[in-house]
């Protein structure tokens, strides 16, 4: 689903060139469920924009589904976005004057769809994160953890292949968090690849993959019988 | 484009600001309706110095001799110049320039008209058929003077409908004979004056061959009234006088430089510098009015500025959601021209229809009687302009939202989401 070659990305401000990521190897499979950790300037941020196709990069190769992601205008990168991944972030993003359908069937609109079957399809990932009677609220009257679930259900319409999580229970408590990262996981039970960028360690140990990004490039993997161990001592901290 | 979710989302916004909406939209609605109304009035005053000149073709030229004040080619001053009939011929047939012309041969001022026991003494004028499309003469009744009637030395007349009420009092004048010094002639028309000018309604008319052979005129022509081909310039319309002129002076013997042995007087000069004021003014109009739209403008634009700024964030989202810059260039565009259009036309509508309450107004008061001379009148802009202006109005709309929106669509979804 991911597959990334040596990828390397530096910002340049001025005068100063800061080298963020320093090739980078990755490879994400169809269907898995990966959380990203790292340090603050350990290049997380970096990755998931690249991933997300909201930056490109300097040097190296990111496929996605196949197809290598380099040289996009800005067109090809919308279009992109629209049909292949759904974004999560921490401070939800919706629109603050649309409700909560209009919120949810927005990329649908980018898909000119029209305005009457993509609200019925907004209502329909509605009620399935159980918010149907909330559709018509403004994202003002709803409590933190029903704005993440119409921002998943947003993510989710435009049935993408993959989902991009930027700590997404950053602005949860850990009740909510531990219900946001449910349904997430149950989109995954769905085949849907899942890719949680977060910071907490039991959120992370939540999932079933953890990628832990050191100095621009990965430290270290942690997967299956390891991520039983790293549970344990996540709970002994 | 034009589907009905990007105006959802148009109205929306507005909605959420209303009254930065409103105060954006009134500074559009003001300029136009400031240029509405000013292009209103200058048209006013250009219509009503129109009317002012309708009283005769703006092509025409009057010609009239007096005495010589210059000695010339051996010839001493004070010698009467004399037009004749040779002149009208010379006119007509050899003056290229000249396209129409009526000579005149004055009638004694105190020659009596007589009708049955009424009688009273009036202007005639001596002319050519001609002339009615010169002096733009109304007949109200019968018909003018026609070649035939030249041709055949008739003794019919026109008479002002002046002269009818004091002659004819009810009785239908067409037909009946006329006494003019003791002459009877056939009426054969009525003529009047639609801005009810008295002193054309007091004249006659009887064709100038009847009045040469009849008053014993012999050969003389006393004034000449032509029209010219139309020019465009002062400059032309001057040259046209001057050709002219020397050819009457080499005709005659006088210098073409002495103003008492011939006089004319060229309305297309008159005509042509005034419009040419009317131009400027109009041009002026155009300026000012076009500067307060721009004041209009930069005020959209502003605001459409800082709208965008306002919606970084969720510019961003949209475009991680997958809007391509085209659906935000188009997003941002179309509020400005939606702003700009209605606004603007809401001023469009209210100068237009300022001017035509005037209008009506102004109608009133020349109806309530004595509105003659009137400087103003119809002040009010025609479709094509209005039609112009609201063209402006959109491309303005256009021009006022293109910095904001290519602003909006150089935003990157990773700096509008970054959380401060």
């Amino acid at each position: 689903m991911i597959s990334i070659q040596d990828l390397h990305k530096s910002y340049v401000t001025g005068t100063n060139s800061l080298h963020v990521l320093k090739g980078l190897n990755l490879e994400i499979e169809e269907g898995e469920f990966v959380s990203i950790m790292g340090s603050s300037g350990s290049g997380k941020s970096t990755l998931l924009n690249i991933l997300g196709v909201l930056d490109d990069y300097d040097k190296g190769n990111y496929y996605l589904s196949g197809k290598r992601i380099w040289g996009l205008n800005e067109t090809q990168a919308a279009i992109t976005r629209n049909a292949m991944i759904g974004f999560i972030f921490q401070s939800f993003n919706l629109i603050s004057f649309k409700n909560a359908m209009e919120n949810v069937a927005l990329p649908l609109y980018y898909q000119k769809v029209s305005r009457k079957k993509r609200n019925v399809i907004a209502m329909e990932y509605l009620d399935r994160l159980g918010l149907k009677d909330w559709a018509h609220h403004l994202p003002s009257e709803l409590s933190g953890g029903q704005k993440q679930r119409v921002a998943i259900a947003r993510a989710l319409i435009s049935n993408p292949k993959i989902i991009l999580a930027d700590e997404p229970t950053g602005a949860l408590d850990s009740q909510t968090s531990l219900e946001v990262m449910d349904i997430l996981k149950e989109v995954n039970d769905q085949g849907i690849t899942v890719i949680i960028v977060t910071h907490e360690h039991d959120i992370a140990a939540l999932t079933r993959k953890i990628i832990r990004l050191k100095d621009g490039v990965i430290g270290e993997v942690i997967t299956n019988g390891e991520l039983q161990m790293y549970r344990d001592r996540v709970k002994q901290e | 484009m034009f589907d009905v979710d990007i105006w959802q989302e148009i109205f929306s916004t507005i909605k959420k600001n209303k009254l930065r909406t409103f105060l954006t939209g009134f500074s559009v609605a003001w300029g136009i309706f400031m240029l509405m109304v000013l292009l209103g009035s200058g048209n006013g005053l250009s219509n009503g110095v129109k009317e002012q000149f309708a009283q005769s073709a703006v092509n025409v030229m009057w010609m009239w001799t007096g005495e010589t004040s210059i000695p010339y080619n051996g010839l001493k001053e004070g010698r009467q110049v004399k037009f004749n009939n040779q002149d009208y011929d010379f006119l007509t047939t050899k003056s290229k320039d000249i396209e129409n012309v009526s000579s005149r041969y004055y009638l004694p001022n105190d020659i009596l008209y007589a009708y049955g026991k009424e009688y009273g003494s009036f202007e005639t004028s001596t002319c050519y058929p001609s002339l009615k499309d010169m002096e733009n003469i109304n007949i109200e009744r019968g018909r003018f003077i026609n070649d035939m009637d030249m041709q055949e030395f008739r003794k019919v007349v026109v008479i002002g409908d002046e002269i009818r009420k004091a002659l004819f009092k009810e009785e239908d004048p067409i037909g009946k004979y006329l006494k003019i010094g003791g002459v009877p002639f056939n009426v054969i028309g009525v003529s009047m004056d639609k801005r009810r000018n008295q002193e054309n309604n007091r004249a006659a008319y009887i064709p100038f061959s009847t009045a040469q052979r009849i008053f014993n005129g012999g050969n003389r022509v006393h004034t000449f009234t032509v029209t010219s081909k139309m020019v465009q310039t002062t400059e032309e319309a001057e040259a046209i006088t001057e050709k002219v002129r020397q050819d009457m002076a080499l005709r005659h013997d006088f210098d073409p430089k002495d103003k008492r042995a011939m006089g004319s007087f060229n309305m297309l000069t008159e005509y042509i510098r005034t419009m040419k004021i009317f131009q400027a003014i109009n041009m002026f109009v155009w300026i000012i009015g076009i500067g307060t739209l721009i004041a209009g403008i930069v005020g959209v634009s502003n605001i459409m500025l800082i709208l965008v700024k306002e919606r970084t964030k969720e510019i961003g989202i949209r475009k991680a959601l997958g809007a391509t810059p085209f659906s935000v260039i188009s997003l941002v565009l179309l509020e400005s021209v939606l702003i700009t259009t209605v606004a603007g036309y809401i001023g469009l509508v209210m100068g237009v229809g300022l001017m035509e309450l005037i209008n009506f107004g102004l109608e009133q008061a020349t109806a309530g009687g004595g509105g003659e001379n009137v400087f103003f009148k119809n002040p009010t802009v025609d479709f094509k302009t209005a039609v112009s202006a609201t063209l402006i109005l959109i491309l303005s709309g256009a021009f006022a939202g293109y910095l904001p929106s290519k602003r909006a669509a150089s935003v990157t979804p990773i700096e509008a989401l970054r959380d401060e």
